[in-house]
């Protein structure tokens, strides 16, 4: 509490708290972070336990309209599954991944941009390289291809190898991002004095690395970080619509966008929609919480 | 060993710099490599408990000086002997420990010096970590109390961070990190530039009660020449990357003997003693990249000759002294 | 009559922990040509001050009291329209950091003439011939050639010629001069510094001259006024105040500074340092560590009363039964 106390007090809290947007962000991203957290228990069913689905329920129209059922507030899919629980299911799948592949860049990212900068010479010259050799593929692409040799190798993937190969694909372009804005700021840090005195008494160069610079590069990791979540979401969501995400079985929000997409013209627009609006939620909370701690953390706009 | 060998002897030291553009771009718009001389063969020795001050204006090395001493560069060429010892050498070698534990330094800014996400007493504690000084906490928390005293700090500050102090308070704290391991030579960095003069004095008053009680060697980088006339025993001009004139305090400051010293004691301006008749200082420092010809200061000298031109003056002894010029020796 | 008249000046800055009064109460003049040196430590209020009286002060920085007149007129509370008629040609500035002085996107001409031409009324040949005069006027060799220049061919020392050039385009009356030797080499600062004088002193130009460096004041000024803590501690000839000084600061201070001609074991020292602006004492502002200190000091704030030559905010000087 005390830690938290003091994070209240000072001038990032103090932005966090004059901000009603940043407030209303955090607000929904807890909520869907905790709803998804805990699934089991917030979810009226689990669509994708097969033994309580009833074709008799399928393509119920949501709650408010004519030939809806308060036991399907949001309406069915053609299998009879409850899309409430069914988006709230999914974006579990969704915050894990999204979550996962950003983090993982971060440590990919962080760590490479932290040798170049300190290193420097043909480390740095051949990371740089690598860099934007990366950066001049399209994500997607990248992702698909990825995915598109995983099911190759692995033709009858067990769940989790799907999940994995999803998640290294985001990585892949990801972690570009924190290593060129990670060695920029080691490239500053490296060169003052507190650095030099603790090379003059003799500490270790990993050691420097890691205690003194790494804190003072953290800042705009964070935030890009915050940023990178969102973006890494809807890239799940693009790959798992064209087919190649999350598995059928346990759909993400972009499995379902994608299953509704078929019965959209036919009028039942709910499939599809709910989904749909639960992605742009999640998205947009946290991109704007990202762009509140770019703003509060940026000395001059202070 | 001998009493009176001193304990810093600098023979010929050089640092040359490669500022050469990156290889690519060298490659395609057909660029020269560059290479800066930072320090020139700079020669010299501190006895111990003594004080020598380098001067100079900006780009004539001293700041490199000082960071050869303390190993954060390698020499081009020639070599620092401490305490008889290969100093260099030792830096590279497995026993690197023992000469880093007797030579620190301190640094001109007070507000890059301290890192700052950690505390007070992480900073100062840190080289009695690394040197496996203190056994554990509670005998870190009683080094760092007595070196915080020993700067005029109060120990409550153990816990705060860098930015909750002042510019004069954080030098402090850099001298009492530096203080750490009991070294037996400081080197310091225009230590007091960046702070306020009421400030500086203290930070002055404290580094030389330090150097009374504990014997310590300092060298004092500074283009203050007031300052150094107050701290030093022995100042040594610098221009270039070289030395031009070196001589104790009095005598410097008394007889000036090289056109350069002479020139930089006239610029300054002074408190008292204005309105008197000076000679007008010429030109700028060349750029240290394409120093000129033969002895570097001869295009803002008003002695310089055609030897000047042509052959760079080597520091010779001269009534006591030691200085580079051909018109004075 | 005065060229420039501050009066009771108070600069406040609103911020989240309440509204901190950065200058309080300041009043000083300068008469037309006079060279006035505003000395004080980091956080006496210096720089704001000079902020405050060509407009530029960064916000949340306000002026919240007094008023500041130029040839009798006020200029404090003119909106940002009015004050830049008045910025470049009345009043000139020089600042601290060459570098970033000059704009290096465009040629140092170009800047000049583009001064010029906004507050006088003549043609552009005739703005550039005046361009290439003030070159001339400030030491810069191949006026003719180098006019045509990028700032980034130009070295420190010549920048900061260049400034004061473009500080004197538009004729201003006072300038009023940030630190202008501080990021300068030694023999630099002197080659500025007696340049500065004279070419000031060739046009009537009165300066304000801000730093922290008592040898440039000595040098320099005529008169000098000490800041503390966002007050004016002493104001008066500069050798009084250098050598008579009347308030314990300003002796402090002088007695502080290393000289070139003595030689002193110890320097005398001020303990303590100067006080946050939230947490400047009740009474004098120096009491706590004046070694003068009285009863009344800790009580009533002094006024500038007249002490000597000179005028000090001490009650030592009040003649009235402490």
């Amino acid at each position: 509490m005390n830690v938290l106390q003091r994070w209240l007090d000072s001038d990032v809290g103090y932005s966090f708290r004059q901000s009603p947007t940043a407030m209303v962000a955090a607000a929904i991203a807890l909520v869907c972070l905790v709803c998804s957290a805990f699934a089991g228990w917030v979810a009226p069913t689990n669509p994708f336990d097969l033994a309580t689905l009833e074709l008799s329920n399928a393509r119920l129209p949501p709650v408010w309209m004519e030939g809806g059922s308060s036991q399907f507030l949001l309406g069915t899919d053609d299998q009879g599954r409850d899309i409430l629980s069914a988006i709230i299911y999914g974006s579990r799948i969704s915050l894990v991944v999204g979550l996962a592949s950003v983090i993982l860049s971060v440590v990919v990212g962080v760590g490479l941009g932290l040798l170049a900068g300190f290193k420097g010479g043909w480390i740095d010259a051949l990371l740089m390289r690598m860099c934007d050799v990366m950066l001049s593929f399209p994500a997607i692409l990248v992702a698909l291809l990825i995915a598109g040799v995983g099911r190759a190798l692995f033709p009858n993937a067990h769940e989790s190898l799907a999940f994995g190969v999803l998640i290294l694909s985001i990585t892949l372009t990801g972690w570009v991002q924190y290593a060129r804005t990670v060695r920029g700021t080691t490239l500053v840090e490296r060169n003052k004095e507190y650095v030099q005195a603790a090379r003059v008494t003799g500490v270790a160069p990993l050691r420097i690395m890691f205690k003194h610079v790494l804190p003072n590069v953290m800042g705009p990791v964070m935030v890009l970080a915050t940023i990178q979540v969102a973006s890494a979401i809807l890239t799940e969501a693009t790959l798992s619509f064209l087919g190649v995400g999350a598995p059928p079985t346990s759909p993400s929000l972009g499995t379902l966008i994608r299953i509704g997409n078929d019965y959209l013209f036919s009028g039942e627009w709910w499939i599809t929609i709910f989904p749909g609006l639960m992605l742009v939620l999640i998205a947009l909370s946290v991109n704007l919480l990202g762009d509140w701690l770019r703003d509060a953390l940026n000395p001059r706009l202070r | 060993m001998s009493k009176t060998q001193p304990l810093v002897v600098a023979h010929d030291l050089a640092k040359t710099f490669d500022v050469s553009a990156p290889w690519l771009n060298r490659v395609i718009e057909r660029k020269p490599r560059q290479l800066l001389n930072a320090v020139d063969g700079v020669s010299f020795e501190i006895e111990r408990g003594k004080t020598l001050a380098l001067v100079g204006e900006s780009g004539c090395g001293k700041s490199t000086v000082a960071r050869l001493l303390v190993g954060l560069y390698e020499p081009t060429r020639g070599g620092l002997t401490f305490d008889g010892q290969d100093a260099h050498a030792a830096f590279k070698s497995p026993n690197a420990r023992q000469m880093r534990q007797r030579i620190q330094m301190i640094f001109q800014d007070p507000y890059a010096s301290l890192n700052p996400r950690w505390t007070v007493d992480d900073i100062i504690g840190e080289p009695l970590k690394e040197h496996g000084l203190i056994k554990d906490a509670d005998e870190l928390k009683a080094r760092v109390t007595d070196l915080l005293k020993s700067v005029g700090l109060s120990p409550l500050d153990m816990v705060k961070y860098p930015h909750q102090f002042s510019g004069g308070q954080r030098q402090r704290i850099s001298i009492a990190r530096a203080l750490a391991t009991a070294p037996e030579f400081l080197v310091c960095d225009e230590p007091t530039s960046a702070l306020d003069v009421s400030v500086q004095a203290q930070v002055l008053n404290i580094m030389k009660d330090l150097q009374r009680e504990r014997g310590l060697t300092y060298l004092f980088i500074s283009h203050n020449l007031a300052v150094v006339r107050h701290v030093s025993d022995q100042v040594g001009v610098m221009y270039l990357g070289r030395l031009v004139e070196l001589a104790d305090k009095h005598t410097l400051f008394g007889q000036p003997q090289h056109p350069y010293t002479r020139m930089l004691l006239d610029a300054i301006p002074k408190m008292h003693d204005t309105g008197r008749a000076r000679t007008p200082v010429q030109g700028e420092v060349p750029n240290p990249l394409n120093p000129p010809s033969g002895c570097s200061f001869h295009p803002r000298c008003p002695q310089a000759s055609d030897i000047c031109r042509a052959e760079r003056p080597s520091l010779r002894d001269f009534k006591g002294i030691k200085i580079a010029c051909h018109a004075v020796v | 009559m005065s060229l420039l008249q501050v009066k009771n000046l108070v600069v406040e800055f609103p911020s989240r922990h309440g509204t901190l009064r950065a200058l309080d109460d300041i009043s000083f003049d300068i008469a037309p040509g006079e060279i006035l040196g505003v000395v004080g430590e980091s956080g006496a209020g210096k720089s704001l001050t000079g902020a405050a009286i060509i407009g530029l002060l960064e916000p949340p920085g306000r002026v919240a009291g007094g008023q500041i007149l130029l040839e009798g007129q006020r200029i404090d509370h003119l909106d940002a329209d009015q004050m830049r008629h008045i910025r470049g040609r009345k009043i000139g500035a020089i600042f601290q950091d060459p570098l970033t002085s000059l704009n290096p996107l465009y040629s140092i001409g170009r800047q000049l003439t583009e001064t010029i031409l906004a507050h006088l009324p003549v043609t552009p040949q005739e703005a550039r011939q005046r361009a290439i005069q003030l070159l001339k006027d400030t030491g810069i060799s191949a006026a003719e050639e180098r006019i045509d220049h990028y700032p980034h061919q130009f070295s420190g020392g010549m920048r900061q010629r260049v400034v004061i050039a473009l500080a004197l385009a538009a004729e201003p009356q006072l300038i009023v001069a940030d630190e202008p030797t501080t990021a300068l080499d030694v023999s630099i600062q002197a080659q500025i510094i007696s340049l500065l004088k004279k070419v000031c002193k060739d046009r009537g130009a009165a300066v304000m001259l801000i730093t922290h460096d008592m040898g440039v004041i000595a040098e320099t000024c005529d008169r000098v006024a000490v800041l503390y803590a966002g007050r004016v501690a002493e104001i008066g000839p500069v050798y009084q105040v250098i050598n008579q000084a009347a308030h314990p600061y300003t002796a402090g201070l002088m007695a502080s500074i290393p000289d070139m001609d003595s030689d002193r074991e110890r320097l005398n020292q001020i303990d303590g340092a100067m006080p946050r602006l939230n947490a400047i004492p009740k009474g004098c502002a120096f009491n706590p560590r004046c070694p003068q200190a009285f009863e009344r000091c800790r009580q009533e704030r002094p006024d500038l009363v007249q002490a000597g030559a000179n005028l000090a905010a001490c009650w030592l000087h009040d003649g009235s039964a402490a």
